[in-house]
């Protein structure tokens, strides 16, 4: 696909602590197309915020992006420092972030946050960026937007919030949104709304997204591609629809056989078994080793990248095989586009 | 608000009147006022004639009726050394007081927020450590000690400023203020250093406690993510998050700085309500302490009802818990 809004190749960023240098995200590559949204998927602590961060600059000391490229349209920004990399924050990738109770500063309406989010990028008169900030709740199905300007946030629901938080990431149309578990804090049916607004946003306005996420029954509702996160590398990748009826990677398998919605009700779920391995002490070879079923004596050397049909990849020696029968989906809706 | 409003005034009732008992029993304990009122040497009758006139003989409560229902008529007795109207004595020394308080904390307002926004805002820089190690200073060295160290620079050594006294005054609303010359400010100049030198510790340390928390919120990186440049980021989130608790100090810390100005004011000699308690409690007169303490609670309860109020002004969620 090389109509790519935003590529992401070969991302490093690492964290200097006492005990040396963490990995958080260790060459990470991904690529959303406009009006596409891609799942970002895989336990806490994987890197999936990391990532969002080292995209949009984020990153403080003692961390640092120590190597890869973001191309926005081609254009690398990695390398873009200081008030050169706040033009594009914002304006052309925008950042929604988990819990809607903490995004939003208590003490101030938000409208005042709104207008300061207009004004970073457009000079425009107050009233100008009034009216604008108005549209951009309108557009997310928030009912009388005007009020909801003079209100503060604790006067919203923590769902109205996150779409408070979505307009302000929609108010100068980015080209990519990146959204931080944004629905992890919010209960079922608001998700389902605001999973629903989501995909209406990008076929509409071509705007692509790269939604993070622990669960796997909101990317295969939502998402186009996948791409699935462990100990900061990208373990498996591909179209949603094929990653989840036919895994490749044993933790995308594990994963899945995890969720809900696939399992007879009344008996155990099963878990992946262990648990999240530390950054500081990974094992040699595939980190995933410890806790997977299918290994063998070559997985205490780096697993390759396989490639397989359809733009499929796994990080894996002893990759599943692919299987042909169409298994059930994981949650009866569906907001992928029909395409 | 109304309702929160008058609950908070009620409150405020209580304080007063519950502080004037113990003020008054406190005082009460200490000393015979009469024995410093009059000649050791004049006879027995002259003093029953006194304890007479200002009711020593009577019960305590009764006294302190008299007393009360004196106050509410705005008489808070006479001096017993100055022979004048204890309010009136009190007031005339309050202008004095109040612009070296204000002073002082105008010299630690514009110095602590911008020192302490820089502190919190680099904490790891070298800048930044030195401003906290200032403040330490701050409020660990004593007042007094640091008074002397002033004078002694900037009087005695190089001359620059009068070592103590009040400058010329000119009547302002009805008030006498040195401030409004410019040999005033040259008086005014090291007392009120001196006394604002705690309060610019506290004020560092607060501000760069509270920039600390608001830059590693999460609105904070939002509103970067959002691509709001560093100065707005500060302007808009910090300052308006930070006021808060600093309004708190401010409140409490002027409250005291009116009434406890003691220290300064003896040190440099300014002719303060301060160096008029001192004086009296030097010479027992008890009037003078009893409406002196009793003014610095009202003082004290008034301004904190100003804070409370400006509170619900500046943090919403205030608002709607009194409300309900
Ligand atoms: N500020 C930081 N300092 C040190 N390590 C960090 C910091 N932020 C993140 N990390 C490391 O990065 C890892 C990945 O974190 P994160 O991206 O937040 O995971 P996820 O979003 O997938 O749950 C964490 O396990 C942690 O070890
Ligand atoms: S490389 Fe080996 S250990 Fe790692 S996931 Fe594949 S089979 Fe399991
Ligand atoms: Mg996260």
């Amino acid at each position: 696909m090389s109509g790519a809004v935003l590529r992401v190749n070969n991302l490093q960023t690492q964290f200097q602590t006492r005990g040396g240098v963490l990995k958080a995200v260790d060459g990470v590559s991904f690529e959303v197309g406009r009006g596409r949204i891609l799942g970002l998927v895989g336990e806490s602590g994987s890197g999936k915020s990391v990532t969002g961060y080292s995209i949009l600059g984020l990153i403080e000391p003692p961390g640092k992006v120590a190597g890869g490229e973001v191309l926005l349209n081609g254009k690398d920004i990695t390398r873009l420092k200081g008030d050169a990399m706040r033009q594009v924050r914002g304006a052309q990738i925008a950042m929604v972030f988990q819990d809607p109770m903490m995004t939003l500063n208590p003490v101030l309406k938000i409208g005042t946050q709104m207008i300061a989010a207009v004004r970073a990028h457009d000079k425009v008169s107050r009233k100008v960026a009034r009216s604008r900030a108005r549209d951009a709740l309108a557009k997310v199905g928030i009912p009388s937007p005007e009020e909801r300007l003079d209100a503060y946030p604790h006067q919203l629901s923590g769902g109205m919030r996150q779409r408070v938080a979505i307009a302000i990431a929609l108010l100068h149309s980015p080209a990519v949104i990146i959204a931080d578990e944004p629905t992890t804090a919010l209960d079922v049916s608001i998700q389902g709304q605001i999973l629903a607004e989501v995909r209406r946003l990008a076929d509409e306005t071509g705007t692509a997204f790269v939604w993070v996420t622990h669960d796997l029954a909101v990317v295969s509702s939502l998402a186009d591609d996948i791409c699935v996160m462990y100990a900061g590398r990208v373990v498996e990748s591909g179209p949603a629809a094929d990653v989840i009826a036919s895994p490749r990677h044993p933790y995308t398998a594990g994963l899945l056989a995890s969720v809900p919605a696939e399992h007879e009700p009344g008996t155990k779920l099963p878990q992946v078994p262990g648990s999240t391995p530390s950054l500081a002490n990974l094992p040699q070879g595939c980190a995933f080793a410890p806790r997977c079923a299918k290994a063998g004596p070559a997985c205490t050397t780096t697993p390759p990248v396989q490639h397989f049909e359809d733009g499929r990849t796994a990080l894996c020696h002893y990759p599943i095989e692919p299987v042909s029968c169409q298994p059930l989906s994981l949650t009866s809706t569906t907001y992928r586009s029909a395409s | 608000m109304i309702g929160f409003l008058i609950q908070r005034v009620l409150q405020a009732l209580m304080v007063v009147i519950a502080m004037s008992i113990i003020v008054f029993l406190g005082v009460y304990a200490i000393g015979n006022p009469i024995d410093v009122m009059i000649d050791p040497a004049s006879d027995q009758a002259l003093r029953e004639a006194l304890i007479q006139r200002y009711g020593f003989d009577r019960p305590l409560f009764e006294q302190y009726f008299i007393f009360m229902n004196n106050m509410l008529h705005g008489d808070l007795g006479e001096s017993f050394i100055y022979r004048l109207p204890v309010l009136n004595l009190i007031l005339s020394r309050l202008p004095a007081t109040l612009e070296l308080a204000l002073t002082a904390m105008l010299i630690a307002t514009c110095l602590g927020i911008p020192l302490g926004l820089w502190a919190g805002y680099k904490p790891d820089s070298l800048s930044a450590k030195a401003i906290m190690g200032f403040s330490v200073l701050g409020f660990s060295v004593p007042s007094f000690w640091v008074g002397l160290l002033l004078i002694m620079v900037f009087a005695v050594e190089l001359g620059w400023l009068p070592s103590g006294g009040r400058g010329p005054t000119t009547e302002v609303l009805g008030m006498n203020l040195s401030i409004t010359s410019l040999e005033g400010w040259s008086y005014i100049l090291l007392p009120a250093f001196n006394l604002a030198l705690f309060k610019l510790g506290l004020l560092i340390r607060l501000t760069r406690a509270g920039t600390v928390e608001v830059m590693s919120s999460d609105y904070v990186r939002f509103a970067r993510a959002q691509g709001l440049s560093e100065g707005k980021v500060v302007s808009l989130h910090v300052l308006k998050n930070i006021s808060i608790p600093i309004v708190t100090v401010f409140g409490l810390e002027l409250g005291s700085t009116l009434a406890f100005a003691v220290v300064t004011e003896t040190v440099f000699n300014w002719p303060g309500m301060g160096k008029l308690i001192i004086d009296s409690i030097t010479v027992l007169d008890r009037p003078v302490m009893v409406a002196y303490l009793i003014l610095v609670v009202f003082l004290f309860v008034m301004i904190n009802l100003v804070v409370d109020l400006i509170y619900g002004q500046l943090d919403p969620r205030i608002r709607v818990k009194a409300a309900s």
